[in-house]
Order: structure tokens, then sequence, then C-alpha cells
């Protein structure tokens, strides 16, 4: 059985040393297109942390009866069970959210993050492991979401979760919106930034020149 | 016929599945470091989008929409929650499907597309552009025009950023901003770049 500090570098490498967007450059699709508010990018994180921890579980489970030929398809149906539970649950409980973030959350199958944990890690891993591995990924993924959209929703439209924080010069008071906080390459420059900033203080993690 | 010219230029520039939606970004970063990997890519992306957009249109359609079975009894069947299921399976079979037929009649066309094939199952703009067209409600003659159309977008922003890159060699970037991070800025100022198509209405 692993021990305590096994389990905390697995739970939370990923989060900085390890991220899976910044470094292993997975799951970027979705990362981008659902940040321009926070309430979005938070339901997003949730949606696929609960996604990648639960199939990271179920795989490692049943991973000694999958034989190797048709595991691709069987993590996959997995994956797409998970995900449309969380689709099914979205549009119950929050279905305006469900509509804004339209084909993304069925975009989460097709999320890197989810199968490449799956590959790489709950194919080989015992069951709890496996799990943490999941969830720190996910949080990995919504530690860098979670910073684009607090930052494309308060400089965009001065607001967070939809409250006023800086209020506008349009509704008498003193902030100018920035417009391109709001188109989507803005969440490209952010990333970018957010991988300089990262790389500036972890140099292991800057690539050699080509 | 002016219809679906439309709908084309809108799938190529306007709704560029990789610079407006972001998707297919995993395949789009990863290989985009030579102009040839990457237009090679891009046809197969053209080729499975231009197959699986319609494929899928009609196995919705037919199977799992509300009201779809009427045709065999069960008027009130309402399948759709089965639609990401079915669509990645759907998916993952016409890829298998293709690649065996390609290596069949067409071994020429099988080995320049090499290992891309495979990875395209999981590549996110295939699945987006199939979600879209459950979204968008579109036809069987308008899914064959929208999925070689934003086939052909994906493809031509992966070869025009590879195109970049290649350029990018001679460049002094930043330690930290090597790699990785000036690629990210890069698709951005591009993204920005097709956003004046965006003022285009058709």
């Amino acid at each position: 059985m692993a021990n305590t500090k096994e389990m905390k570098d697995v739970l939370f490498g990923p989060v900085f040393a390890n991220n899976p967007i910044a470094l292993q450059v997975l799951g970027i699709c979705s990362a981008l297109a659902v940040t321009s508010s926070l309430k979005n990018a938070l339901i997003m994180s949730i949606a696929l942390t609960l996604v990648t921890a639960f199939s990271s579980l179920f795989i490692s489970i049943i991973r000694n009866h999958i034989p190797s030929s048709v595991r691709i398809i069987v993590q996959m149906t997995i994956i797409a069970s998970l995900v449309i539970v969380v689709d099914q649950t979205l549009q119950a409980f929050v279905y305006a959210t469900a509509k804004e973030l339209s084909v993304f959350v069925g975009l989460i199958i097709t999320n890197c993050i989810v199968m490449g944990r799956a590959e790489a890690y709950a194919m080989k891993s015992p069951p709890l492991m496996s799990f943490l591995d999941g969830i720190g990924n996910g949080l990995g993924y919504s530690v860098v979401l979670l910073t684009v959209g607090f930052i494309r929703e308060l400089g965009g439209s001065g607001t967070l979760f939809g409250a006023e924080i800086l209020p506008l010069v349009s509704e008498g008071g003193w902030y100018q919106p920035m417009g391109l906080l709001i188109l989507p390459p803005s969440s490209f420059f952010i990333i970018g930034f957010f991988i300089w900033v990262l790389r500036t203080y972890k140099k292991d993690q800057v690539e050699a020149k080509a | 016929m002016e219809h679906y010219i439309s709908l084309f230029v809108k799938a190529v520039f306007i709704e560029n599945l990789a610079l407006s939606f972001f998707l297919g970004m995993c395949t789009f970063l990863a290989v985009s470091k030579k102009v040839t990997t990457s237009l090679g890519l891009g046809v197969a992306v053209v080729f499975v989008l231009g197959v699986a957009v319609p494929v899928n249109q009609l196995v919705y359609s037919a199977v799992l929409a509300p009201g779809a079975l009427e045709w065999l009894g069960f008027p009130e069947a309402d399948l759709s929650f089965l639609k990401f299921l079915t669509f990645i399976g759907v998916i993952a079979a016409l890829v298998q499907i293709l690649e065996m037929a390609l290596d069949k009649f067409f071994p020429a066309l099988y080995n320049a597309l090499g290992i891309f094939l495979p990875l395209i199952t999981v590549n996110c703009a295939i699945f987006g552009a199939v979600a879209f067209m459950v979204e968008r409600n579109l036809n069987f003659t308008e899914s064959v025009v929208f999925g070689i159309g934003s086939g052909v977008g994906w493809a031509l922003a992966i070869v025009l950023l590879a195109g970049i890159r290649e350029k990018m060699k001679y460049s002094d970037v930043p330690d930290g901003l090597r790699g990785l991070g000036i690629t990210f800025i890069t698709v951005g100022l591009m993204g920005l770049g097709f956003m004046s198509f965006s003022g285009i209405s058709l």
C-alpha cells in the first residue's frame, strides 16, 4: 500500500510541478473556449475533475481484465458514460449554463487529459492511486482554467461570478472594460503568459533550444 | 446552391474550428512543427470530417433524435441522451474502416497519412464538428458541406501555424516562453487575424 508522501505527490504534483495544460499540452481544447466567465470555468473544472477521477478509478479497477487490443474502446466507453451522467446532471440543475457550455461538455470525452491519464497512469496503477491521480490532474486543469476565467471576467466585464467588482464607465463607474479579454483569442495570450511565469519559477521546465 | 457555398465559406473562415472554437488543439499544437507533416494531418482531417459528420447525421436523425424511432413503432422514444456514446463509437469505427479501406485500395495515400489516421479518433475537432452538426440541426447535404468545410478550415490553420513555427526557429525567444508559450501567443495572434472575417455576413 502506498504511503502518505507518495499519495501527496500524486495528488498535488500535477497542480504546478507537472501541470497537464502548461507542461503536458493536454486538454487545451476546452480550456480556451469556456473561460469567458468564472462561473463557466468553475463548472467545467468540477465536471472535468469528476470525470477524470472516476474514469481513472473504474479503468484501474478493471485494468487487469482489459485486453490491450481493445483498451481504447473500453476506456472511451467508460469515459463517454461518465460524461453522459455529467451532461444530464448539468441540464437538469443548471440548464442555462449547460446551454452556454454547449458542445464543450460533450468534448470532455475527447479531452486528452482524461484519455491521457487513463492510458498513462490508470492502466498500470492500483485504484486508489489512480483516483488521486485523476483528482490531481483535474485540479491542475482547474487552476489554469480558473486563473484564465478570473482574468477574463474581471478585466473584460468588471465582474466576478456575475457580481460587479469594478463599476463600468457605461454604468456611471470608472472602469473602462478591455474588450480584448472577452474575445476568445485572449485566452491564448493568458495561457502563454501563465506558462512563462510558471517556467520562470521552475527553470527545469524550460524547453531546450531546437 | 448559394446556401451551400455560404455554409462552406462560413465553416472555413468565419467559424474556423481551430481558431475560433479551439477544437483539435492538442494535435494542433503538437504536430505543427513542420509544414509537410501538418499538411498530411490536415488532409486526413478533411477526409475523416467529410465522412464522419454526414454518417453521424444519418445515425442521429434515423435512430437517436426524439421521435426518430417511429419507423420501428416507438414514436415516443428519445435516445438523444446516448448521443455522445454513439458518436464516439461511430467515429472510432469509421476511422478504423477508413484505415483498412485505404490500405487495401489506395496504398499510396495510406502511406502518406501514416500514423495520423488513428490519432484522429481522439481529435476533438471531429467530435466537436459532429456535436455542432446536432446543435445546428443540419440536414444531410448541409452536413456534407459543413464537414468538408470545417476540415478545410482546420487544415488551413494548422498549415499556417506550421509555416510560422518553421520561421520562428530563427528568432530569439525569452527562455521561459520558448516552445509551448510562444506557440500559444502565436495562435492567439492568428485567432485575432481570423476574427476579422467575423464581420462578413453571408
